[in-house]
């Protein structure tokens, strides 16, 4: 699969700016879930020149499967170095699956303050969610089965790759 | 096998340091690293062990400990239990076995332990239901695990790594759960150097097989150390055979701000507390700038908070 990550990245830098610029959304702050959304998060902040630090999220002690699988290993700590109390959030996140990475991720950011308002960004948006929760700025749309995923590698030469899940 | 392990080697208890690989052991470090941050948030919970039950059963009178424990089992969003064992049925008579067997019967999930007698931790874990977690906080005089992680944490915090340091453990050894986990901790992790100090009374024989070297002057003890670790001269040894006097151990063995200009001129000192001013300790070093004793308190919350969530994972993951 010949997915060309820059040239999506570009084109949702302009998208995320036209929306911030329509809500009249002030002094936004970007926060990434680990790891990809945090590559994806910084690119983004870069193009729009954020002044702010972008935020880490490691949604580890958020998800949903720990009475199934216990402790997923992960290796950083969540940072959001920033006041969330009243600010604009853009949560980003390499692909939107079945939507239970983003509703973890939310719980955790709602334990550090109330934000404004969050607008959820991702690359890759494929078929599958399980829960009522929509991006809002998507890089670009796969239709895959239930066999197959993507994953993005980095965090230099971003790059897509598509695999079939082991059965 | 060892008892606290399941078959694919991970933790299920935490009843000793001995017998855990120095994977494992930095496992643990590296979860705490991740629980560290959540004591600064606005919510200082986070939802893991939401709906489990964690009993604190402690035998032995305790404040950090206990307390710590219990603030890790809140931030982890479970419900806790502390049981006063003096005020319970225990002193009616009822024996141990029975108590468990009642707690239980109410579907508490995790048992942390403090008891008098050695060995009493692995004697629970080996009575519970298969769901159930134990954790020893603390049994006789064999181990104090928790309170060696913490340690550790502290130390490779400051440190930043283990390679090429020398620590000193100064006290009353014989009588330490402490300082038996310490050493086995330090020496698993790979430091240069595990010296304990102390009066010849309080080191047991043949300490060195545990991988430590002796030595009953504290000057040429704690000579260019990077970590020293204090223990806490109990109240029972202080009129005992064991001594002359309180007054003659600090004279001897007590840490003062002389003494410490002796260690590494970056060493850090460490206490596991409760501290006894003036005898084996100094005010002024203890309230001083080498001093992380209050960084150990608080690194105990998010050491405990990784060894609770990583053992009922297990016992989570193990279930399906």
């Amino acid at each position: 699969m010949k997915i060309d990550v820059i040239e999506l990245l570009d084109n949702m830098s302009v998208e995320l700016q036209n929306n911030i610029n329509a809500a009249a959304r002030e002094n936004t702050v970007f926060v990434g879930v680990h790891t990809g959304g945090v590559w994806i998060a910084r690119h983004l902040h870069n193009r729009l020149a954020n002044p702010s630090p972008v935020g880490e999220l490691n949604i580890a002690f958020y998800r949903d499967d720990f009475s199934r699988i216990g402790l997923h290993p992960t290796v950083e700590p969540s940072k959001l170095p920033f006041d969330v109390n009243n600010r604009h959030l853009i949560l980003v996140d390499d692909i939107l699956y079945t939507g239970r990475t983003v509703r973890a991720a939310m719980n955790e950011i709602f334990d550090y303050g109330r934000p404004s308002s969050i607008t959820l960004v991702v690359l890759v948006e494929r078929g599958g969610r399980e829960l009522p929760i929509k991006a809002d700025i998507v890089g670009t749309r796969l239709n895959l089965a239930a066999s197959e995923h993507v994953k993005l590698f980095g965090p230099d030469h971003l790059r897509l790759e598509l695999c079939e899940a082991k059965t | 096998m060892n008892q606290q392990l399941d078959e694919q080697n991970r933790l299920k208890h935490f009843l000793t340091v001995e017998g855990l690989s120095r994977t494992l052991l930095t496992e643990v470090l590296d979860t705490a690293e991740r629980f560290s941050p959540v004591g600064e948030r606005a919510v200082k919970n986070v939802p893991l062990l939401r709906g489990k039950t964690v009993v604190n059963l402690f035998f032995e009178p305790s404040t950090r400990t206990r307390t710590t424990f219990e603030l890790a089992a809140k931030r982890l969003s479970a419900d806790i239990i502390n049981l006063n064992i003096a005020a319970s049925a225990t002193s009616k008579g009822e024996s141990l076995t029975d108590t468990l067997r009642t707690l239980e019967a109410m579907q508490c999930d995790m048992f942390v332990v403090r008891h008098q007698n050695s060995g009493a931790a692995a004697f629970i874990a080996n009575q519970v239901a298969p769901h159930i977690s134990v954790i020893n906080a603390g049994d006789g005089r064999y181990q104090h695990p928790t309170q060696a992680m913490l340690d550790m944490f502290t130390i490779r915090r400051v440190k930043r790594h283990f390679d090429g340091l020398v620590v000193a453990i100064v006290g009353d050894i014989t009588h330490s759960r402490v300082a038996r986990s310490e050493i086995q901790a330090l020496s698993t992790l790979g430091v240069a150097e595990v010296r304990v100090v102390g009066p010849k009374t309080l080191i047991p024989n043949r300490i060195e097989a545990l991988g430590a070297q002796v030595f009953t002057d504290i000057e040429t003890g704690i000579a260019g150390a990077d970590v020293v670790i204090m223990l806490r001269l109990q109240q029972e040894r202080m009129n005992s055979p064991l001594l002359p006097s309180a007054q003659e151990y600090f004279q001897s063995y007590g840490l003062t701000e002389q003494r410490l200009k002796l260690a590494d001129k970056d060493a850090i000192v460490m206490h596991p507390g409760p501290i006894n001013r003036g005898i084996e300790i100094d005010s002024a070093v203890a309230d001083g700038p080498q001093s992380v004793i209050l960084h150990q308190v608080v690194h105990g919350i998010a050491v405990r908070m990784a060894v609770m969530s990583l053992v009922i994972g297990v016992h989570a993951a193990g279930t399906n």
